[in-house]
């Protein structure tokens, strides 16, 4: 018998649900290894870690953190993680989908949710693909690629997700690779540390939906694109970044505090009612 | 500290919007999600007048999708929650009543009904969403929905819907009318300790001795919150006692049955009705909501040209009570069903009697409650 020796971060993953659903060479699994040393370099208390996701192959992220985790409805996580972050000040929300779920049916959530600058961080793995379902077009699917419901090729415009967060009100935003998994780890930890609304977008292959179907070659030929063509730009105008230029800039773009809404809810409502004000404590 | 009192004990003249908003703050509720929509708007500007002073937490979310789940968020930290809508708002919250259906969330909806379909009369009453709370969302589910008829019972209903999401585990609908909504009226709200209120119960077990949808006793899992040390893991799909997905048929089969049985094996001790006069009745007028007072005064005209009749509320709609309306049938030789739409529990009526039984229906398309006349009408008709 081989030995199977522990992995260093299996204290963080439901190890009773391995073997996990993603394919071999899909980003979401590293998105997931780079997201666990995150949380044990900030040290979290995991009584205080709450992951949320919505519905897609990265919704399923949800159920392989070992905390307390909820997988809802699809593109609506980030309303129920906004009752759960109001409700416990204290702990760190964490919503966790992809791009179909977060841009596409969850984007009007997106935007508010930012705009709110609700204490959350989001984790957008971008596959450019809705792969659960087999390969259809998402808002950031690139032009001309194909997709089991683009047959003859995307024909619309594709999001800048970071420029979209930011130009929401999102005070953290970065965008990294799951082949930068170094700066991805840390930008994880800057964002559980941040205060406020903080968005990472994970740039991922889905090898087996939406590469195989547009000739990309095996995942592997994603991440040494990466390595070779991605440009890490911090601080860069995100009105520069989208995708569609040919360019991948990657880099911390935001990173800035502001009230969030439940501080901005608690200066106004202490202003306006003086002594009369009772903060909100959840359940305390 | 602030100086607001939490339950406002005393004497009120006002609406049943007001009164539910004072019923959902009695009861416990401390976070409240909602999206403007009329008639029931009233609701939330109470709430986010009084939360303030109360500790609770309201806000307004961008839609109705996000309204009805973000509470449920509220929820699973610990306190208790709600949202508040009318017909094109609860179309668009039936996916979040399927969730919590499914993760047992103990939740509460209230829809202020007005008359659709689409965006319809937005300002005038109906009761067209009686079957939508049944089965507005997709897969086989069971949910519990009261219906009241005045504002005091907009208070003192409120709180019963909320005590029952506690205890049953499933999403609970008070189903107003515009009239209700909007009818002003003595409201006497009790002392805070002499209000029947079930607080929420989490699990004693300590981790690694429970499971999120184990039942330990009864038909009901026990409740438990973020923080506990559990490391809950909760999904819309099929999931086996753990939480856990569980992709297969049986998995299905054991948790769709219990999240039906739960209530309706539960119905004697969940449902409410109020009957009147039936015995040796020649008619029994069967309503709920605004209509039964409609039905009471109506009752009593025809009673004062000589007819035998008898009435019959459904406080509770949902569970439908089959045993009390059968017993009712057994006790008069006609029904009449009352209700502001085109017929919809006049079919559950007409599902316990069998289709012999002479059921007789008063409805109309929503817009104004039904003329008193036109259901003395009947009454004399059907008697005659």
């Amino acid at each position: 018998m081989t030995e199977i020796k522990a992995h260093p971060v299996d204290g963080l993953l439901r190890t009773d649900r391995i073997p996990h659903i993603w394919c071999p060479g899909c980003g979401v699994g590293t998105s997931v290894n780079c997201f666990t040393r995150a949380i044990e370099k900030v040290g979290m208390d995991l009584d205080k870690l709450h992951v949320v996701s919505g519905i897609g192959c990265t919704g399923r992220v949800a159920g392989y953190i070992n905390v307390d985790s909820f997988h809802t409805t699809h593109g609506r996580a980030l309303a129920f993680a906004t009752g759960l972050s109001l409700s416990r000040p204290d702990s760190k929300v964490v919503v966790y989908s992809g791009d179909g779920d977060l841009t596409a049916i969850g984007g009007n959530h997106l935007i508010h949710a930012a705009r709110r600058n609700v204490d959350m961080t989001v984790i957008c793995v971008n596959n450019y693909t809705y792969g659960m379902t087999g390969g259809q077009v998402t808002p950031t699917t690139p032009d001309k690629a194909l997709a089991s419901t683009a047959p003859f090729g995307n024909y619309e415009y594709t999001f800048n997700v970071p420029h979209l967060a930011v130009s929401s009100g999102a005070t953290y935003v970065a965008r990294w690779t799951v082949f930068h998994v170094r700066q991805l780890t840390r930008a994880m930890t800057k964002a559980l540390r941040h205060k406020g609304f903080s968005f990472i977008e994970v740039l991922s292959p889905c090898p087996t939906l939406y590469m195989r179907r547009n000739k990309l070659g095996a995942a592997v030929n994603l991440m040494e694109y990466f390595k070779e063509n991605a440009v890490v730009q911090d601080g860069a105008d995100t009105a520069t970044v989208g995708l569609e230029s040919g360019e991948t800039i990657i880099g911390e773009f935001v990173n800035v505090r502001k009230p969030t809404l439940k501080e901005c809810y608690e200066e106004r409502m202490s202003e306006a009612l003086g002594d009369e004000f009772v903060p909100y404590e959840g359940d305390k | 500290m602030g100086k607001s009192k939490i339950v406002d004990t005393g004497i009120h003249f006002i609406d049943g919007n007001m009164a539910c908003a004072e019923g959902a703050i009695a009861a416990g509720c401390r976070f409240v999600s909602g999206y403007p929509i009329t008639p029931s708007t009233e609701v939330v500007e109470h709430i986010a007048k009084r939360f303030p002073k109360i500790g609770g937490m309201f806000i307004q979310m961008e839609d109705e999708l996000a309204a009805s789940i973000c509470f449920q968020g509220a929820v699973w930290s610990g306190v208790k929650g709600m949202t508040v809508t009318s017909g094109p708002g609860f179309s668009l919250m039936m996916e979040h009543v399927g969730l919590a259906a499914m993760l047992e969330t103990p939740c509460v909806f209230i829809n202020v009904q007005r008359a659709g379909p689409s965006t319809g009369l937005p300002t005038a009453p109906a009761q067209q969403d009686i079957m939508q709370a049944r089965w507005g969302s997709h897969g086989d589910y069971e949910i519990i929905a009261l219906s009241p008829s005045s504002p005091q019972e907009c208070f003192d209903y409120m709180v019963t819907c909320f005590n029952l999401s506690e205890k049953y585990r499933c999403p609970v609908f008070f189903m107003l009318d515009e009239t209700v909504g909007h009818m002003h009226g003595k409201v006497n709200i009790p002392e805070a300790d002499q209000i029947d209120v079930r607080p929420r119960i989490n699990t004693q077990r300590p981790p690694g001795q429970y499971n999120p949808y184990e039942v330990y006793e009864g038909s009901v899992p026990e409740m438990v919150k973020v923080g506990m040390g559990h490391r809950i893991h909760l999904t819309g799909l099929t999931h086996d006692e753990k939480g856990y997905p569980a992709m297969n048929a049986d998995a299905q089969q054991k948790l769709v049955t219990r999240l039906c049985s739960k209530v309706l094996d539960n119905v004697d001790d969940i449902s409410i009705i109020q009957s009147d006069d039936v015995e040796e009745s020649d008619v029994v007028v069967i309503s709920y909501g605004i209509t039964s007072r409609i039905v009471e005064h109506a009752a009593e005209l025809a009673r004062a040209q000589g007819a035998k009749v008898g009435t019959t509320r459904l406080v509770t709609i949902w569970p439908f009570n089959d045993k009390a309306v059968a017993e009712v049938a057994s006790k008069t030789k006609n029904i009449i069903v009352a209700e502001m739409n085109l017929g919809q529990i006049v079919n559950e009526v007409r599902r316990v009697t069998g289709p012999t039984f002479p059921i007789h229906f008063v409805g109309n398309a929503g817009g104004r409650t039904i003329d008193p006349q036109i259901i003395v009408e009947k009454i004399l008709e059907v008697s005659r």
